[in-house]
């Protein structure tokens, strides 16, 4: 359990690392929406991985909910970008946070059964706390267009309540 | 003879039904809408009577599910779409978002 924990906070200090770096230089709008998308696909492969290696109805439920929302969310945010004429455009943030969902990955399918049901929940509730506050903090605030910036609110929401879904798991997936 | 009188007294029950039914407060059945807008419901209490129609309207881009915590009724609400549930037995009936636990909302369902 202590080392499901340290994993996870390891993935959570990365991407928090990340993230701070999109702090000191100031990321523009077609970085923004990059690291969006990154983030969103990045959680769809993970909840892809879990409904090919999880059997417990529950942890294959929120994966299926966490395809399905940001499937949708990065559907808007390509359509978002194409409305603007806009190409995303890569950057350090989105190439750290794939770096570090690329390692969780590694971790994650080494794993099988309970063990792995608790790491995906663990990793899911680490992930999410950090992609929303990086989208409250960073994100959010530096977007300029106000279009983008309401998908990334309503995005913080739909995330949010992901998080408050992970954490209510983690209590129960041991 | 017995069976003619049978016959006619058909239409008159008819017409007291639908008599009934015109004057009963209530008795004609209602929808009664509810939004989904921000991952919410709106209002998130509403009071119907047996045989009323509840409306759901998903506005979000996401969609939802309007699941009934004592089993009544479970309907998925694609973005976009509007789904339907007729509201069959009197009670308090809590319901929320299967992919969205944190989306609440009640119905108290009056007899008729």
């Amino acid at each position: 359990m202590l080392h499901r924990i340290a994993a996870a906070a390891a993935v959570a200090v990365v991407a928090t690392v990340a993230f701070a770096a999109a702090q000191t230089a100031a990321l523009n709008d077609a970085q923004i929406a990059h690291v969006a998308y990154t983030a969103g696909q990045i959680d769809v492969a993970a909840g892809k991985l879990a409904l090919s290696k999880s059997t417990n109805p529950t942890v294959t439920a929120f994966a299926n909910d966490m395809v399905r929302d940001h499937t949708a969310v990065n559907d808007q945010a390509l359509a978002l970008v194409k409305k603007l004429n806009v190409t995303p455009q890569d950057n350090d943030t989105s190439k750290a946070l794939t770096k570090a969902a690329a390692e969780k990955t590694t971790q994650l399918s080494a794993l099988s059964g309970a063990a792995f049901d608790a790491a995906y929940i663990a990793n899911e509730v680490a992930y999410h706390k950090t992609v929303n506050g990086a989208l409250q903090s960073t994100l959010i605030p530096a977007a300029q267009n106000a279009e983008l910036k309401a998908l990334l609110s309503t995005g913080l929401k739909i995330f949010q309540g992901h998080q408050a879904h992970a954490e209510m798991l983690a209590g129960t997936i041991k | 003879m017995a069976a003619g009188r049978a016959n006619r007294a058909l239409p008159r029950a008819a017409v007291a039904v639908v008599a009934l039914a015109l004057s009963g407060a209530g008795a004609v059945a209602e929808t009664l809408h509810v939004a989904i807008k921000d991952l919410g419901f709106g209002p998130t209490a509403i009071t119907a009577r047996v045989g009323d129609v509840i409306e759901w309207t998903n506005t979000d881009f996401i969609a939802h599910t309007a699941t009934a915590e004592n089993g009544d009724f479970d309907v998925e609400i694609e973005p976009g779409a509007t789904a339907r549930v007729t509201v069959s037995k009197a009670g308090v009936v809590r319901y929320y978002c299967v992919f969205h636990p944190d989306m609440k909302a009640t119905v108290t369902v009056l007899a008729k």
